[in-house]
């Protein structure tokens, strides 16, 4: 039998993160994140009529499709020569320098060689990497995009789920299909619910590249992304594509006025077999090369499909985010990856994200999987429905703009059902479905397909033959919404037809705020040029990130406990000191029985005095209940109560439940026995501690009692309710009235 | 307010027009001097290659939908031979569409060197 490695190895190994794979870096498959000794040294040479015949050590005569696309159209040989001589070091300062402008950057950018860039972006460590992203995005507002998909390509649920993300913040919104044929279903429908969720929201269904255009050319869509780029010749044309075709693809949306963006990613091509020895970094540069140089206005990458590879090599995350900010460099929108679950882990995804986060990106995500794990049809997101919550938390924690927002329920309720009663209707209207209301119904209240057993598979089928056969446009389904009754929506999507027509949209990193303005490198470009300039929430949005839905305020709380109050309390009078050896005095807080009646255990303040009362009785001594009105400090409430004791011995008690024994004869901050951790404390406990004063006062030996322990961030829990049980107990304080005796009627 | 390329106003496209059924697929594209003007943009910003895409694209507003993607699925790996990719630039080019020509016949070129032809 093998031997088994010893105890802390076994429970290391079942932890999450060793699901993940790690590779060991093999540069000849291409598993090495930066520089392999396959990437080829910078170079470009340029004859005397302009022409690149050199590039990054390969002649002419010897390019590949995407060295000859790129030496065509990618290169600036005006400032290539200035470029290509700056010392790597040098450049890569000028990343982080606030006194260097981007505009001065992307001009010496627009002539570096992939090999070149690939050398200087090499060079910063991560907090140079976030700095750089700060400075040199192109749009100075951030934002962020979902994915919307379910298993079932059910229409009710992706409108249901698109009116969510939007009324979440996202602004642009990518669906797909576990099934082919229902693409025109889930366009018309995912388009639909954006609108009802908000007005400017892009959409884009991501299928096989020409049904996506066709899809486009009728309007359905708004946007385009999957158009993928490779950094070699040989997975280029596996992909069935080459820079050319590529690059008319770009042109032909934008003929329609349509936005696009290619999609890139380091790790595409050792995961497919194909990356001749050279690095991850080095092809993803030559892929934001082809991008560029084919007009692209901007690039999804970030590793995407293949971000688990990057994530398995040495450097392979820091990698990614320098993809990433390769892509600002080459002046384009960059959609920062942060899509493809990467790890198993919560701890490693988020240290993924976290940089770019913080440095803010066009969009921080290139799909947040707006819908839960397993409706994802891209696979599970790096961040999902499950994140949500967590998202908003982290933009609040950081004041950071993610691109998100705390949405209220019952307004999402209603966008719900608005979306999608509106598909409903136009189904019905345009002749591509009749649904039912326990579908619709189920579809409003659903977390995710598994709450919509009602859905039928073959109506998004269906609905998308008759969609495809009969020409079905956009112009259509605003028609349809329109005699519908939704003529709000019918209204934004038809500003959404007018804005291809303006074509405002197609300029580098365009999206729509809810008045339809447009925000790109254009229109509102990135100022960022070192503390005190650049990008900062204000106002509104400002508002929105600081305010959670889960927040509560010291009223909220005075709310909660007054539904606790029983009026059990009475005062009888001025508490005078005791004699009897038998007497041990419960002094508790000021706000007891007064503003607060709930401990935070959730046990009333009636019930713990009932157990502290009956364990003293237990040990035959008799407990006084005592309000100590001039102190909030536990230590003092129990040793003010000890001096007025006949025994000498007192419980101190603060209303959320903290308690402790004193004796007459200790130091305030000293004390027999303490429970620290009020959450935890069981009435069990209580009647132990009470039962406990009893044998300090008779000088019998007490029971030890083990303290309560979580090994949960109970602190995280109840800190916010401590600092305001806290404030309404100071609040409760008159030293004037000095110590009263209390009854409490049962 | 700007032209669609069917020469309407886009302030003309309002929901009323589509109610009454008189707006037409030409009234929601974009317009060949937009996207001139676009290119224009595209330059001042520090991005020629977009503004290159934008005028390819202008002159893609003239073809059909279904000449796009055939256009396309032409230029895509080991599709055309030399003589069809050329038949095609000729096609553009005699309709205006002098850049897509161009990039046509720069595709064929590196397809003849890389061996993306399809079998003649």
């Amino acid at each position: 039998m093998a031997e088994q490695p010893i105890g802390r190895f076994r429970f290391m190994d079942a932890q999450r993160v060793n699901l993940d794979g790690f590779a060991v870096e093999e540069p000849s498959l291409g598993l090495v994140a930066f520089d392999s000794p396959g990437d080829p040294v910078p170079n470009l040479a340029v004859d005397a009529s302009g022409r690149v015949v050199e590039l990054d050590g390969r002649a002419e005569a010897d390019f590949d499709v995407v060295d000859a696309f790129i030496a065509a159209h990618g290169i600036d040989v005006s400032v290539a020569g200035e470029v290509m001589a700056l010392d790597d070091v040098a450049l890569a300062r000028m990343l982080v320098d606030v006194a260097v402008p981007r505009s001065e950057v992307v001009r010496l950018a627009a002539g570096a060689t992939p090999a070149k860039l690939a050398r200087v972006l090499a060079q910063l460590t991560p907090a140079e990497l976030v700095i750089a992203m700060t400075k040199m995005r192109a749009r100075r507002t951030p934002s962020n995009q979902a994915h919307v998909t379910n298993r079932s390509d059910d229409p009710l649920l992706l409108a249901a789920d698109a009116a969510t993300a939007a009324a979440f913040g996202f602004r642009e919104i990518e669906t797909t299909v576990p099934v082919l044929g229902d693409a025109p279903s889930n366009a018309v429908a995912v388009s639909i619910g954006a609108a009802v969720g908000s007005p400017g929201v892009l959409v884009q269904c991501s299928v096989e590249e020409a049904l996506e255009l066709e899809l486009g050319m009728a309007g359905l869509v708004s946007y385009a992304e999957t158009v993928s780029l490779y950094g070699t010749e040989q997975i280029f044309v596996d992909g069935d594509d080459t820079p050319w075709s590529k690059a008319f693809l770009t042109s032909a949306y934008a003929s329609r006025g349509i936005k696009m963006r290619v999609t890139t990613g380091g790790g595409s091509e050792a995961l497919m077999g194909g990356a001749e020895g050279c690095s991850m970094f080095y092809l993803e540069a030559r892929c934001v090369s082809l991008a560029r140089a084919m007009g692209a206005q901007g690039v999804q990458n970030g590793g995407i499909d293949s971000a688990s590879v990057a994530g398995s090599v040495p450097g392979g995350v820091r990698s990614l985010m320098a993809e990433n900010l390769m892509v600002m460099l080459r002046n384009l929108e960059a959609c920062t990856g942060n899509d493809a679950l990467m790890s198993e882990s919560e701890v490693r995804r988020t240290s993924r994200t976290h940089p770019i986060f913080i440095g803010g990106s066009d969009f921080i995500c290139s799909g947040f999987g707006s819908i839960q794990r397993y409706d994802n049809m891209f696979g599970p997101s790096q961040w999902n429905s499950e994140d949500i919550d967590d998202y908003l938390v982290m933009q609040r924690d950081w004041t950071v703009d993610g691109g998100l927002r705390t949405a209220a329920e019952p307004e999402v309720a209603r966008l719900r059902r608005r979306a999608a009663e509106a598909v409903r209707d136009v189904y019905r209207w345009l002749g591509l479905a009749d649904l039912d209301d326990d579908w619709l119904e189920q579809a409003v209240d659903a977390a995710g397909s598994k709450d919509v057993p009602a859905a039928d598979l073959m109506v998004p089928l269906e609905a998308s033959r008759v969609i495809r056969q009969s020409g079905v446009t956009m112009i259509d389904v605003v028609t349809a919404l329109d005699a519908c009754g939704y003529a709000e929506e019918a209204e934004r999507l038809l500003a959404m037809l007018h804005a291809r027509v303006a074509g405002d949209y197609l300029q580098t990193a365009a999206i729509f705020d809810e008045q339809m303005n447009v925000l790109s490198l254009v229109t509102d470009p990135n100022d960022y040029a070192g503390p005190g300039t650049g990008y900062r929430p204000t106002g509104a949005r400002l508002h929105e990130i600081n305010t959670v839905r889960q927040q509560r305020s010291v009223d909220d709380l005075l709310r909660e406990q007054a539904t606790g109050s029983t009026g059990a309390f009475t005062v009888r009078g001025p508490a005078a000191a005791g004699s009897d050896p038998t007497d041990v005095v419960i002094g508790v807080s000021a706000a007891t029985g007064r503003r607060i009646w709930t401990t935070l255990s959730g046990l009333s303040v009636e019930d713990v005095l009932e157990e502290l009362l009956a364990g003293l009785e237990e040990e035959g001594c008799r407990g006084r209940v005592v309000r100590i009105n001039d102190t909030v400090d536990l230590g003092l409430i129990g040793l003010t109560a000890a001096r007025l004791s006949g025994s000498g011995i007192a419980i101190g008690l603060q209303a959320k439940g903290t308690a402790l024994i004193h004796r007459r004869d200790l130091a305030p901050l000293a004390n027999l026995e303490l429970f620290s951790v009020a959450p935890t404390v069981t009435a069990e406990l209580y009647r132990a501690l009470g039962s406990n004063a009893g044998r300090h006062a008779k000088g019998s030996t007490p029971e030890p009692l083990r303290n309560p322990y979580s090994d949960m961030a109970i602190e995280a829990r109840f800190h916010t309710k401590v600092v305001s049980l806290v404030a309404i107990e100071r609040g409760c304080l008159d030293p004037a009235l000095g110590p009263e005796e209390l009854e409490v009627h049962r | 307010m700007t032209t669609a390329r069917s020469g309407r106003d886009s302030s003309e496209i309002t929901l009323d027009a589509v109610r009454d059924g008189l707006v037409s697929i030409d009234d929601i594209r974009i317009h060949p001097d937009t996207l001139e003007h676009q290119a224009t943009v595209a330059e001042a910003n520090a991005n020629p290659q977009l503004a290159a895409n934008l005028r390819r694209a202008a002159e893609l507003t003239g073809l059909p939908d279904d000449e796009v993607l055939a256009v396309y699925d032409a230029l895509r790996p080991r599709r055309s031979t030399t003589v069809q990719l050329e038949t095609i630039a000729a096609s553009l080019e005699s309709r205006g569409a002098a850049l897509n020509a161009a990039l046509v016949r720069e595709a064929a070129a590196a397809y003849a060197r890389r061996g993306l032809l399809a079998e003649g």
